[in-house]
């Protein structure tokens, strides 16, 4: 059994510092497995939140070694051996204690979004016919287990914390699925330019980069959506073209 | 939506980071790549002369508009209209417009220049220089949603310089005539439209103008097929964007080097 260096932040919002500890790990062992081992042997009050353990709830999240991760899914023996390993809470969130953060702005922005709005039923049962192909589209987006990791490493919230004009990644992936669904009839492309602040985002990549389900939130949501966006309100030809069509507003 | 998020973390500064790995190598090699890109095809377009060797014509000069009598399309070297206070007239200056905007507004090429000349961030979860951020909500960065209008000009460069690399095929064998034939040159300006071609046509704009921009592409099989390619040269986006960078600096060098003589256009067959 092998020993490692820890580095963890505990404090709360008031501040917080980084503690040290040594660690026996064993083989196979993941970041999550660590600060368990911590909390039940050198400090039994170390707040983490955790669930599954199998990269399927998203309540793990944290930075370790300064970039967002599940806990549960990294492993200790893919991180240098030669160095401390730290262990911090999201940067992008309010400190609750230790490695929780009050994640609670998600949901409340979520939760302003224009709903769900299905046509009506193409049968009788009240059930639609959709192909297959259309549905594999929207049903990437719908992998997301909401661990908020691209909502952590995006610098729009992260370094100048425009929460209150930027939805950031996390919620463009949900727009994306629900605007992406051709069962769907609502149109969020006003919402998403001004209240979720879509034309915050400058490509960086880096929310698709930590997402841990592997969704391309960049290329196949953001910029879509941001491409959308560009049809309704900044290319005058393709309003024209609406126009002629009659489908334009 | 929501505004109030109390107690964040203390935002950190330029450079700031916890992370352990050499997260500055991407910014630095992409600022060295495109920064020694930008000087040398400014100076390439300044040049002026030896953008023409035999069969195989620079692709910063093409399509050939004003130039070289003998191989231009007007046969003049100059426009008429162009300003006489302006010192110098380069057949590059009214080509490389429409390449340089395109790239320039192009969804990958944003990121990583964002990145690597006005850090914001330098790397993912590295700490930004400055706390203000208009993103591109405002000008001049709203600007770059005017990308999809640089797209035509694009794909028509793709024409010429498909039709270099055609022309780059036949040689002349100096009797008056021409024979097909294969060289060096015929294969740096082929895999030029090859990589360039990849690159215009995994697009962002195009993918949505293709099929991206509507939810329902079953039972439309060409428009499908169409967007399955794109989205193919899509997600292999930025290889091709520097490759493509690249190779045609590398065709442009030689071509040049050919016209000069300091290379000669090996031919194979």
């Amino acid at each position: 059994m092998k020993t490692a260096t820890f580095k963890v932040w505990q404090g709360n919002s008031d501040g917080g510092e980084l503690e040290t500890y040594e660690v026996e790990v064993d083989q196979g062992y993941v970041v999550l497995d660590a600060i368990h081992r911590i909390q039940a042997e050198q400090a039994n009050d170390l707040a983490v939140r955790w669930n599954c353990k199998a990269g399927k709830c998203g309540s793990c999240s944290a930075e370790v070694n300064g970039s967002p991760k599940l806990m549960c899914m990294t492993r200790v023996d893919e991180l240098p051996a030669d160095k401390p390993i730290t262990v911090e809470p999201m940067r992008t969130f309010p400190v609750v204690k230790d490695l929780v953060t009050d994640v609670s702005w998600n949901y409340e922005v979520k939760a302003s979004i224009k709903r769900f709005s299905p046509k009506t039923a193409d049968h009788e049962d009240g059930s639609w016919s959709m192909d297959q192909y259309d549905v594999e589209r929207p049903q990437e987006f719908r992998k997301c287990i909401e661990c908020f990791l691209c909502q952590d490493v995006c610098h729009v919230l992260r370094d100048h914390q425009l929460h209150d004009r930027f939805a950031g990644p996390r919620h463009y992936v949900y727009v994306a699925n629900m605007e992406m669904n051709p069962i769907d009839t609502g149109d969020r492309v006003a919402e998403l330019r001004e209240e979720l602040g879509i034309g915050y985002c400058n490509i960086t990549k880096c929310c698709t980069k930590v997402c841990p389900e592997g969704i391309t939130i960049t290329d196949n949501a953001i910029i879509p959506l941001k491409e959308r966006v560009v049809d309704q309100s900044y290319d005058p030809l393709a309003r024209l073209i609406k126009l002629v069509k009659g489908t334009g507003d | 939506m929501p505004s109030k998020v109390t107690a964040l973390p203390v935002r950190r500064t330029f450079g700031q980071t916890m992370r352990t790995d050499v997260w500055w190598l991407q910014p630095v090699v992409v600022f060295v790549v495109f920064t020694s890109f930008v000087i040398y095809s400014t100076w390439a377009a300044f040049q002026g002369s030896n953008y023409y060797s035999g069969n195989l014509l620079s692709p910063f000069y093409s399509p050939l508009i004003w130039g070289d009598p003998a191989h231009s399309f007007t046969g003049t070297l100059e426009p008429g209209w162009w300003p006489s206070f302006l010192p110098v007239f380069s057949p590059a200056f009214v080509i490389l417009w429409a390449p340089v905007s395109f790239r320039l507004t192009c969804y990958y090429y944003r990121g990583a220049y964002y990145k690597a000349y006005w850090p914001g961030p330098s790397s993912c979860s590295v700490g930004t220089p400055r706390e203000a951020y208009m993103g591109e909500r405002h000008f001049p960065l709203i600007l770059q949603n005017a990308h999809r209008y640089t797209l035509p000009f694009a794909l028509l460069l793709l024409v010429f310089l498909s039709h270099d690399a055609w022309k780059a095929l036949w040689f002349e064998t100096g009797f008056g005539s021409e024979e097909l034939g294969l060289s060096i040159g015929t294969i740096v300006l082929t895999a030029n439209v090859v990589l360039l071609g990849g690159y215009t046509f995994g697009c962002h704009s195009l993918r949505h103008l293709i099929g991206g921009g509507i939810d329902k592409l079953a039972g439309r099989p060409v428009q499908r097929a169409a967007y399955e390619c794109v989205s193919w040269c899509n997600s292999r986006h930025m290889i091709w964007a520097w490759c493509s960078l690249i190779w045609v600096a590398f065709a442009d060098i030689y071509v040049r080097l050919c016209a000069m003589g300091t290379w000669v256009d090996w031919r194979i067959l």
